[in-house]
């Protein structure tokens, strides 16, 4: 029997420099290529902001558009876009990038990236509560996101209890939220046809999604929910990364999972819940946002920035093809459905076959 | 060198809802040595070893680490003396080998501090210990069954613990790369003193490689010491309740047990 060489004991001599040297470099490859997805998706969003600050049925030049950004006076501008085109395009940046970073969060945590709380039942019912708060109770939009975010983790809570039979299984609990997603959405449906005015409007948004008439009202407590609860999340993006790995070597690792997983569904629920507040559940958004930045960020790190960008552009780009592209003036939601539908067919084939995870 | 942590087992009773799995049990883990624990199926092997590393909370009883009980050490403090290698920890989709090995600097990392040098040193040493480092930048999936286990050692071994616990991290493997992964855990034990524990299927391996071999029978220690102390015919018979034969190992001078069956027998 040949004698193996003994392991050299770490930082000393038989390390050899050409490892260290493959690590560094891989490491900083990998990173380089996020570094610059997530520049070109930044500079992107920026692009399709202004863009949908210009267009319309007037046109504003870029330098009208910037001064209005700016602060300063520009007749018929100030009032177009500052504030009809603004705020809503505000609200797309916003909520695109709560959903996508509440929806890659529970992919995550979940391992599985059916697990988004647009399809388990959050936004549902976050959604079902929103509307019941706006039109049945008529409340403010302070009392509309806590309403929602109330609901929201009830629903979150319900489902895992449901769910439970010693231990989550994933796929037990994608079933039972999808249940309870159709649950909720005849709620919806039913407080909006009991609803004294019938307003269509209203209607797309609370079941689709829509950035329809938004004003800064509305803008302003999801921007504060993203800058509080965004930073929770991401704080905490390196144990959700160690929780992938399983509970036990989490744990192992010094994760205290348990904690972990509390503070996350409660800020990425908070999240679901006040972007919902404002524009309705957008559909596919959450679920569409993980998936496509990890296929072009790379997937070994953490997705919550890359994902929370691919929400913000996506919600932009979707809300000007609908308004400007397709000939009739659709909702958001409905764009994003149309690209989500097909995602989740492909999805649930291939985790059919291979039990697929982010 | 490393230093030398006392790890021992106090009393200790375990079990999931209704059931007792560990029931009463005292246990001194030898510093600087490597201890296997054996036991027939469901004997509470991997439960001692999930609670040894804080995953499971005693019913009562304690797992002491140098004279600390350890459910009730801040919980990176603790990773950072004594890891854990779960039997099936799970790769996420995608990541890479160097990426996966990083993971094990977790311990070491605070809440916003960035990636050091420091752990790119640790993750070239882990990957150099388990001769992975051509793999370093291939995808996790595509790695055979044993080239994947050394990745997982190699993560525990980028934790830089005094104390490494693995839950039979020779299952799934063919014989040639169970003998890889003990060999390589027994240089980690001899060039830097790493105290091992490990839950093993195979008594005959579990002889040749432990110095102090633990076995488990009905929830408490039947026997413990040195493989020639342990593995008896006697002992066999009862932890495992199997007809045996133990001869020496003429390729080590370790006790080997062949076991006696219904059928083939001619003795």
């Amino acid at each position: 029997m040949t004698e193996r060489q003994p392991v050299a004991a770490p930082g000393l001599g038989g390390r050899t420099p050409s490892t260290l040297d493959r690590v560094v470099g891989g490491r900083r490859g990998r990173r380089r290529r996020r570094v610059a997805v997530m520049t070109t998706l930044a500079a992107l969003i920026v692009a399709v902001f202004l863009i949908s600050l210009m267009v319309g049925n007037t046109f504003y030049p870029p330098s009208d558009v910037v001064r209005v950004v700016l602060g300063q006076d520009v007749p018929g501008a100030s009032f177009t876009v500052g504030r009809l085109r603004l705020p809503r395009a505000v609200l797309a940046v916003i909520a695109g990038a709560s959903f996508g970073l509440a929806g890659v969060t529970f992919q995550t945590m979940l391992r599985n990236p059916l697990a988004s709380p647009d399809i388990i039942g959050i936004s549902a019912g976050s959604s079902a509560a929103a509307a019941f708060a706006i039109v049945t109770l008529s409340l403010g939009a302070t009392e509309v996101s806590v309403f929602a975010i109330v609901v929201g983790l009830a629903v979150a809570v319900l489902v895992y209890v449901l769910a439970y039979r010693g231990g989550v299984a994933g796929t037990r609990l994608i079933l039972i939220g999808i249940g309870v997603a159709a649950m909720l959405d005849s709620v919806t449906t039913y407080i909006l046809s009991r609803a004294a005015q019938w307003d269509l409007q209203e209607a797309t948004r609370w079941l689709t999604g829509s950035l329809n008439g938004t004003s800064w009202s509305q803008v302003g407590p999801v921007v504060v929910a993203l800058l509080v609860l965004g930073p929770v999340l991401l704080a905490q993006s390196r144990n959700l990364a160690a929780t992938r790995l399983g509970d036990d070597t989490a744990a192992a690792l010094g994760v205290r999972v348990d904690r972990t997983r509390l503070i996350v569904i409660v800020a990425a629920v908070g999240l679901i819940a006040f972007a919902t507040a404002a524009s309705g559940p957008i559909a596919f958004v959450a679920f569409l946002s993980g998936p496509i930045a990890s296929r072009i960020v790379g997937r070994g790190g953490s997705m919550l920035m890359p994902a929370a960008l691919v929400g913000a552009l996506l919600v932009l780009v979707a809300d000007l093809t609908g308004q400007y592209l397709l000939g009739a003036r659709y909702p958001v939601g409905v764009v994003t459905g149309v690209l989500g539908a097909p995602f989740l067919i492909w999805l649930i084939i291939r985790t059919n076959r291979a039990g697929g995870s982010l | 060198m490393t230093t030398e942590h006392q790890l021992l087992v106090e009393r200790l009773a375990l079990g999931y809802g209704d059931r007792t799995v560990i029931d009463g049990l005292d246990l001194l883990v030898p510093p600087g040595e490597v201890t296997a624990i054996v036991g027939a199926n469901a004997c509470g092997k991997s439960t001692l070893l999930r609670s040894m590393s804080r995953l499971l909370t005693p019913r009562s009883g304690r797992v002491v680490l140098d004279g600390k009980d350890v459910h009730r050490l801040p919980a990176k403090q603790l990773a950072r003396t004594l890891g854990l290698l779960p039997q099936s920890p799970i790769a996420p989709e995608g990541i890479t080998v160097a990426d996966l090995v990083g993971r094990g600097r977790h311990p070491h990392q605070g809440l916003l501090s960035r990636w050091s040098t420091e752990d790119d040193v640790a993750v070239a040493a882990a990957l150099d210990a388990t001769e992975t480092s051509e793999l370093a930048d291939r995808h996790v999936d595509e790695l055979s069954g044993g080239q994947r286990q050394r990745v997982w050692i190699a993560m525990a071994l980028a934790q830089q613990t005094d104390l490494l616990l693995l839950d039979e991290p020779t299952t799934f493997l063919d014989v040639s790369h169970q003998v890889e992964v003990l060999d390589l855990l027994t240089d980690l034990n001899r060039s830097r003193g790493t105290t091992i524990v490990m839950v093993l299927h195979d008594l005959n391996l579990a002889a040749r490689y432990a110095d102090h071999l633990v076995a488990l029978a009905g929830g408490r220690l039947h026997a413990a010491g040195t493989p020639h102390e342990v593995l008896t015919e006697s002992t066999v018979r009862a932890v495992f309740g199997l007809q045996n034969q133990v001869i020496t190992d003429p390729t080590s001078g370790k006790p080997l047990m062949l076991p006696i069956g219904r059928h083939h027998v001619t003795v």
